[in-house]
């Protein structure tokens, strides 16, 4: 009787520990973002333009090669980095000029950033620079976008038919 | 600083351990079996998650499905095995960290423990790594969530070339083959974790692996009546057309991922990479000072094994002899991972005080504290013994009796004292009786010394205490550093029942020849410290 007991005390025990445990498996809650809002995600990958122009090789120097890595033009590596805006109502929330990634700086550049927003109607704007010029841009958008709560809009660019998408 | 949190923390587990202790008994104490309990529920998970997986379906809609069906159609089994996954999971992340905050109270994790307290360390990112892809696989609002912290916190690193968290940002860019890519990585993850668990204990002698069976069952059936009570659930399919605002989250698997929203993923990376270095060389700060290993006697020793048999560390092993004697192996000592603790002396069967040699010597010896030392301080302490009921403390260094001021002799382990030096007191009349003071029987500070003290002294385990000495005039009292006034009043007790007790008669089994027995003129000689 006494051992029935003794066990049942220590089944007890164990059983309002593990009890505690699982209920921390999935409380508290946890609100990641404020009620009544949405995040809007602004991230694309895409290569600028090289950032020197290619030049035609001499027939000597193209002979001065290895016959298996002979080519007619030398076009350098490294890319341009691409400068991007985003405003908001009128009001700039991020510019950045996004590097290139890769050792050499020959891969695409890269932007993944998140806004909270409360909910509501926003007039969006988003513009990118991917060339040599120092001024205006080469691809933007703009639209009246209403926000619900909880939403996750996307601002994304589609190399290929060069436009920023919005989802 | 750290001595102090060390000692805080120890005060704080010694609180904890006592009213367990006496629940449970010291040998089913869960506070004392975090290590198996880990094992245990890693176990656990292995079986339920095979299990579960039969159920499972790869696919971006179907995963979810196929989750749904199992927890909700087939709850009985599958359902409930869900909730053992999930829960195992989770109770094997608090043994880690408890078993992690006990060994560093206890300084369980410098000198040569090093090596178990660093191996723990790789332990706890493949245990998280394999609980966050459990959680991505079930592709609910909290998988969908898991994924996108995750995969932002690994496109923090230089290593992708495409952000990977673009694959959650809408349902076209994601395909079923990324669920057959989590779920190798949930398989071969955990399975890479054993291999460490196993590495881990590599440098223990009789790790403790399994958790008594009784505390086994009671896990067990603790774990149905909460999986009943409370089963695991999914938390709605994951939309990525929304944002998972409000998640349920696991918090003994996620804690951090909040903190992403208040710190940049750099930031937690670096509180990831500086706790992983904090950790990593914990042992050496600072460094434990140790004393000099064990040397071995090949004089005086037979390659009996009794010394590697009990050795808590490996740090001993039998080789083949050297020296030309009669006998097949001799014992060595690995200096980088003997801890100096004395239970191979102990274990000697050379170890007798009563050699008559000129210089006491033994098969195996702490060049710090031999036991012609330990004899002497005996016999030392002995001396100043008066009254009736007089006690001799044989103290371990981490218990109660530690601090004793008088009456004790300090060992570093109470396993050191070979049973014959019980014997040479009680027969030499040194005192009327022993009290053996070592730690807490569940938190023995080098594991197996209350264990092989025990056995010793019940006849299980060489070398035995002989049957001629009087139980009753032997204490044993396990109690750790902090219950200091339990452990005198035991003493106190005992000695008060030594005095009651009539005068002592030790007879030696074997016939008695004039030559042995002890002359008149040899015994007072013996109580002065002569032996």
């Amino acid at each position: 009787m006494t051992r029935a007991l003794r066990l049942t005390g220590q089944f007890a025990i164990i059983a309002a520990l593990f009890a505690a445990i699982a209920w921390l498996s999935d409380r508290p809650i946890y609100r990641q973002i404020p009620e009544r809002s949405a995040v809007m995600m602004l991230t694309f990958v895409h290569s600028a333009d090289r950032r020197g122009e290619c030049r035609r090789l001499s027939p000597e120097e193209i002979a001065r090669l290895p016959p298996n890595m002979r080519r007619v033009q030398d076009c350098p590596r490294v890319r341009r980095p691409i400068y991007v805006e985003l405003d908001v109502d009128g009001r700039n929330v991020y510019r950045a000029n996004l590097p290139p990634t890769g050792i050499a700086g020959d891969g695409p550049s890269r932007v993944y950033q998140r806004f909270v927003l409360p909910t509501g109607r926003y007039d969006v704007a988003v513009r990118m620079r991917d060339t040599a010029r120092a001024e205006g841009f080469d691809h933007e958008r703009h639209e009246t976008i209403d926000f619900a709560s909880n939403q996750l809009f996307v601002i994304d660019y589609r190399p290929e038919s060069g436009e920023f998408i919005f989802r | 600083m750290i001595g102090a949190i060390r000692s805080a923390l120890r005060t704080g587990f010694a609180l904890i351990e006592q009213p367990f202790d006496r629940l449970f008994g010291p040998t089913l104490n869960p506070v004392a079996q975090l290590g198996a309990l880990g094992f245990f529920f890693f176990w656990i998970v292995a079986v339920s998650g095979i299990y579960l997986f039969i159920f499972f379906d790869t696919g971006i809609e179907r995963a979810y499905q196929s989750v749904e069906y199992l927890t909700r159609n087939q709850w009985f089994h599958a359902g409930v095995m869900r909730s053992f996954h999930r829960y195992a999971s989770d109770l094997m992340v608090v043994m880690v960290a408890v078993h992690l905050l006990r060994e560093f109270a206890y300084d369980h994790y410098r000198g040569v423990r090093w090596y178990s307290w660093f191996t723990g360390l790789p332990i706890i990112w493949l245990l998280y790594t394999s609980g966050i892809t459990g959680y991505w696989l079930v592709w609910d609002k909290l998988a969908q969530y898991v994924a996108i912290v995750s995969s932002e916190l690994l496109d923090w690193l230089p290593i992708f070339g495409e952000p990977i968290a673009r694959n959650f940002i809408s349902t076209g860019t994601l395909t079923s083959r990324f669920f057959s890519l989590m779920v190798f990585m949930h398989v071969a993850v955990p399975l890479f974790l054993l291999f460490i668990m196993w590495v881990h204990i590599l440098r223990i002698s009789r790790p403790k692996v399994n958790p008594p069976r009784t505390l086994a069952l009671l896990s067990l059936a603790a774990l149905v009546a909460v999986s009943i009570w409370k089963p695991a659930m999914s938390q709605g399919p994951a939309d990525l057309a929304k944002v998972p605002a409000e998640v349920g989250l696991d918090w003994f698997f996620l804690p951090l991922y909040p903190l992403t929203n208040i710190w940049s993923n750099g930031t937690v990376w670096a509180f990831l990479g500086a706790f992983s270095l904090m950790i990593a060389v914990m042992p050496w700060l600072p460094p434990l000072r140790r004393a000099k290993p064990a040397e071995i006697d090949l004089a005086h020793c037979n390659g009996c094994a009794r010394c590697a048999e009990d050795c808590p560390y490996e740090a001993i092993r039998m080789v083949g002899r050297t020296d030309g004697m009669p006998f097949p192996t001799q014992a060595q000592v690995n200096p980088s991972l003997c801890v100096s603790c004395g239970i191979c002396v102990g274990a000697c069967p050379s170890s007798t005080p009563f050699r008559r040699t000129q210089d006491l010597r033994t098969g195996i010896d702490l060049p710090e504290f031999s036991l012609k030392e330990l004899r002497e301080r005996v016999v030392k302490v002995a001396g100043g013994l008066t009254g009736a009921g007089r006690v001799l403390v044989l103290a371990c260094e981490h218990g109660a009796a530690a601090g004793r001021l008088e009456g004790a002799v300090v060992l570093p382990c109470v396993a050191m004292a070979p049973p014959s030096l019980i014997d040479f007191v009680l027969s030499r009349d040194l005192a009327d009786g022993v009290a053996v003071a070592g730690c807490a029987e569940s938190a023995c500070y080098n594991r197996l010394g209350v264990m092989w003290t025990e056995q010793r002294f019940a006849g299980t385990r060489d070398p035995y205490l002989r049957a001629r000495v009087p139980r009753e005039r032997i204490a044993k009292i396990w109690a750790s550093a902090l219950a200091v006034k339990k452990a005198e009043a035991e003493i106190a007790a005992f000695a008060a029942r030594l005095a009651l007790l009539p005068p002592k008669r030790l007879r030696s089994p074997l016939p008695v020849s004039p030559a042995s027995r002890p002359t008149k003129a040899r015994e007072p000689a013996q109580v002065r410290g002569e032996p």
